[in-house]
């Protein structure tokens, strides 16, 4: 290693233009002519649209449109879908209920999209947009899943009859019937896994330019992934073929999953640009980020583990009802099936796995993947009951993990999964070692004697990630291939532009894909530049998320890289006249082994583009493209340990000590790595003890329309981090990394709530953890 | 409309603005210093923090027209003959930000912050006085690591020069 090369703290090449209010965002781009949007929203719930009367909004000095539904219906714009099939037990296919950008019939949550006005000024759109007359017929609603699949719930899509979209297993129920029945002890659990709004920062905004003379769209847009928003956008939705749409994801605030989807907005702003000549620019506030960027979470689950008399695990039977919300959003079906019921076996092995997830239509914002995305609620469910169990049985909590722990790799789980490496072992002694577990008897009673109750929390996390095998993933339903694509560009001084169909939004991508470059040819970070986020520059990506960029993208750029070192050495070995297979490359050189010859990759590059000199029958430049497909999922692992004190008298819970170790195999850039474990800390915390989303069960208002009713971590809330990594390589791509994005997330909320229950002495309690909760909780129990 | 002059990073500016234009937006959409942002409708993020004659202020909460001949300070005003201020070099340096949305404003309030508690300031406070300025990236661990660097550094610095 180097030190900018692979495992350096090389600082970020992207942040001097953070850090100097130069970074670009999709709200600060600004071109000739552009104007404004503002959507008229559903204040109802549930609703018939009877009439919609947009006379006085059109004749508003400044509107230069006013446009509906029925407009967009008439330009044949198409509906909304979900990308991935589920199909229920009984064969059929999932019950995808219609989503219009804009609704024409019938509304289903607040805040979905009726009208679109766009005019000279922000101001002038909103106001506009208050003048329309929408007259609705409200419906009754139903905003929780539970209440949506009873008789008689108000039914939400004609497609979906009693609002389930589908009831889906997977694992042999017989099997696990059976090692219940055969159990020495059962541990039973229910748990509600509360729903969370992902809130990046930067709230969603898109800008759409149609070029009448061209036929063209440009559409930049805050997206995690702008090729597959332009693939969607042209194969799905009509908007305008590929070769007319061009995706720009500038700089990107932030995403978590919530910027995954392709949204009514941009649809909207790039149809509205057409239509009305113009240039068209929407930004949300906060309240309609907190309205309509998809949700995450919100299952309710029971979980029934049976062991043996040595207190072994034979079989885990789990029932979950997830709530998707009142459309299904692009990856909603995957996240609570695939990405959640087949992490159910955890770090254990088990033999026997059995789940029933069911699905259901509810008057909410439709529900996706959120950092973590199925994984969090498997590794919430499991974990909770293991110290559960731990305490059921008389065990150390620490020891009956380490007694069901999975030790020989590769394993397969009874859910598809194949763990392909790990030591479940070396994270749970490191992180007991970095909490001083032994100890915590004495911290304890130190705390008693001050008032306050201590308790001790561990959870031992897997997570598949690196997303995905594009042959398996379309096997279980997927719509796409989730490879992903580079090209590696080499210029005739020699400097080098990396181009990755991935997308950074906060994860230095510009400075850990260069670092990969930088080890492999010893030049410096400076001559390399990383493109991404543009579908005109980059050939073809999938994007990121699933803690996929370095496990699939920068393992495409290895690839890539691996064929330009190829066209690279037999250039160099015709200028120096060796033999090919003697040239290395090292520090910035070219050098024939064993021999003081050598010449600087400035200079082979250029050769290159001169070409005055090349091997007989080569081709000028240096330019290489690769595809990488990963073999297997990835699986990172690790363990967690919190410790809380809690203030009896106002069930106030402070977390005193919280320590991850986590094995993500190879790390490219450990300061890049622990900033993604502190952030999804944070989120996973923030779960536990803060956030928690609500909405009006009568009128299906959203309550937690705000940061003032929201309760976002605040730097006074989470306290200082420990967090150190143990490193078993991942045999599955050329870098043998893993993963880090959406482990903190995933980890943390057993943590925090186990260590809480253990303080309190009841197990009875639901996140998120207030002090009112908490205080309930205690003098119940 | 209302006439307003203002001097922003040091740079005198008129423009008349229609009197319901806010502070954020002045300099945003008029002034095009766009290392502003707006983050929320309610005053609670902080991604709109600007300095208004030395003092943080939130630029979403108040009307341009409230700081005529007020003298204001953005993110791109920070640095001084093309170098970083050290509150710049320390969020750098520590890794104290991801996606950027939000670092502008604690960038903005955690010079303020410096300013008002010299040598004095703890990580109790910083975490504290950062009650107003949400980041959703980096829980917090490597902001609050970054401004207790920049304040040694800049009391390290203020001593040395004493």
């Amino acid at each position: 290693m180097g030190v900018e090369g692979i495992g350096a703290r090389a600082a970020r090449k992207e942040d001097r233009r953070f850090i100097t209010g130069q970074g670009r965002y999709t709200d600060d781009m600004v071109v000739a002519g552009m104007k404004h949007a503002a959507f008229v929203r559903s204040p109802h719930a549930h609703a018939r649209i009877k009439g919609i009367d947009k006379s006085a909004a059109e004749s508003m000095p400044g509107v230069l449109g006013v446009l509906d539904g029925k407009q967009l219906t008439e330009d044949g714009i198409g509906n909304i879908i979900c990308g991935w099939m589920i199909h229920s037990t009984d064969g059929s296919p999932m019950n995808m209920g219609v989503w219009r950008p804009l609704a024409e019939d019938k509304v289903r949550y607040v805040g979905d999209a009726v009208v679109v006005v766009v005019a000279e000024t922000r101001a002038l759109a909103q106001e506009a947009a208050e003048a329309v007359q929408v007259d609705y017929e409200e419906l009754p609603a139903v905003t929780d899943a539970v209440s949506a699949i009873e008789p008689g719930a108000p039914q939400i899509h004609e497609a979906a009859e009693k609002n389930l979209i589908f009831d889906w297993e997977i694992g042999e129920s017989l099997a696990v019937e059976e090692a219940i029945s055969d159990a020495a002890n059962i541990v039973e659990l229910e748990v509600s896994n509360n729903r969370l709004i992902p809130n990046a920062m930067e709230p969603r905004a898109a800008l759409g330019l149609y070029d009448s003379a061209e036929e063209h769209y440009t559409c930049w847009t805050t997206s995690q992934n702008p090729h597959l928003a332009r693939l969607v956008m042209s194969a799905f939705y009509n908007v305008a073929p590929e070769n007319k749409l061009r995706v720009i994801a500038p700089d990107v605030g932030g995403g978590f999953g919530s910027k995954i989807y392709i949204y009514p907005e941009e649809i909207v702003c790039l149809w509205a640009s057409k239509r009305t000549g113009v240039p068209v620019k929407w930004t949300a506030d906060r309240s309609e980020s907190f309205l309509t960027d998809a949700h995450g979470r919100d299952h309710v689950s029971t979980i029934k583990i049976a062991f043996d008399a040595n207190n072994r695990m034979t079989g885990i039977k789990v029932d979950t009802l997830a709530n998707l919300g009142a459309y299904m959003s692009l990856f909603s079906s995957v996240t609570p099936t695939y990405l959640y019921a087949t992490l159910l076996s955890g770090q254990y092995n088990v033999p026997n796995v059995h789940a029933n997830v069911r699905t259901v239509y509810t008057n909410t914002a439709p529900v996706d993947a959120y950092r973590g995305a199925g994984r969090p609620e498997a590794c919430y469910l499991v974990e909770r009951a293991m110290e559960t169990a731990a305490r059921q049985l008389g065990v150390d909590p620490a020891e009956l993990r380490r007694i069901n722990f999975v030790k020989e790799f590769p394993h397969q789980t009874p859910v598809i999964m194949n763990y392909d490496t790990g030591d479940f072992e070396a994270s749970l002694d490191a992180a007991m070692q970095a909490s001083d577990y032994a100890g915590f008897p004495d911290r304890k009673a130190e705390a008693q004697a001050r008032g306050k109750l201590r308790g001790i929390g561990l959870s031992c996390y897997i997570e598949a990630c690196g997303i995905a095998p594009s042959q398996a993933v379309g096997s279980l339903g997927a719509g796409v291939g989730l490879w992903e694509s580079a090209e590696v560009r080499v210029n005739a001084v020699g400097t080098i532009e990396v181009l990755t169909g991935s997308h950074s939004h906060g994860q230095g991508h510009e400075t850990t894909f260069a670092q990969v470059v930088a080890d492999r040819l010893g030049i410096g970070l400076d001559t390399i530049s990383v493109v991404h986020g543009d579908t005109d520059k980059v050939q073809m990506g999938m994007g990121t998320y699933g803690s996929r960029s370095g496990a699939v993208g920068m393992s495409a750029v290895a690839k890539a890289l691996d064929k330009v070192e190829s066209k690279a050495r037999k250039v160099a070995a015709h200028l120096m006249e060796a033999d090919e297979a003697d040239i290395v490359i090292d520090e910035g050189h070219l050098k024939v082994a064993g021999t003081n010859k050598g010449i600087p990759w400035s200079q082979m590059a250029l050769a290159c583009y001169t070409a005055h000199d090349l091997p007989e029958g080569m081709e000028p430049g240096l330019k290489e493209t690769a595809f990488f497909d990963p073999a297997n999922f990835t699986f990172p692992s690790g363990c967690y340990v919190c410790e809380v004190e809690v203030d009896p008298d106002t069930g106030k819970t402070d977390i005193i000590q919280f320590v991850a170790a986590d094995d993500f195999g190879n790390i490219i850039n450990p300061m890049i790595v622990e900033g993604q474990v502190h952030g999804g800390l944070a989120q996973g915390i923030g779960q536990a003890l803060l956030e928690g989303c609500a909405y009006d069960p009568e009128t299906g208002q959203l309550l937690t329309a705000s940061y003032m009713d929201y309760t976002m971590p605040r730097a006074d809330d989470l306290p200082n981090f420990e967090v150190s990594t143990t490193v078993t390589e991942c045999p599955s791509n050329p870098l043998g990394v893993k993963g880090c994005g959406e482990a903190g997330a995933i980890g943390s909320p057993p943590a925090v709530i186990n260590a809480i229950t253990d303080a309190i002495g009841n197990n009875d309690l639901s996140m998120p953890a207030t002090s009112q909760n908490v205080w309930k909780a205690l003098n119940e129990a | 409309m209302a006439g307003i002059s203002m001097r922003v990073n040091g740079r005198e500016v008129d423009a008349d603005v229609e009197d319901r234009t806010l502070l954020v937006d002045f300099l945003r959409n008029n002034l095009v210093l766009t290392g502003t942002h707006v983050g929320c409708d309610t005053s609670q993020c902080g991604a709109c923090v600007v300095h208004l004659d030395g003092k943080a202020v939130k630029s979403c909460t108040m009307l341009a027209a409230q700081a005529a001949g007020s003298d204001i300070t953005t993110v791109e005003g920070l640095m001084s003959d093309g170098e970083l201020h050290p509150v710049q070099r320390a969020f750098r340096e520590h890794h104290g930000l991801q996606c950027g949305f939000c670092t502008p404003g604690m960038i903005m309030a955690a010079t303020d912050m410096i300013a008002r508690h010299g040598a004095a300031l703890d990580e109790a406070t910083v975490r504290t006085e950062l009650e107003g300025n949400i980041c959703r990236c980096t829980g917090y661990h490597n902001i609050v690591r970054s401004i207790l660097a920049a304040a040694a550094e800049m009391n390290g610095t203020q001593q040395a020069a004493e």
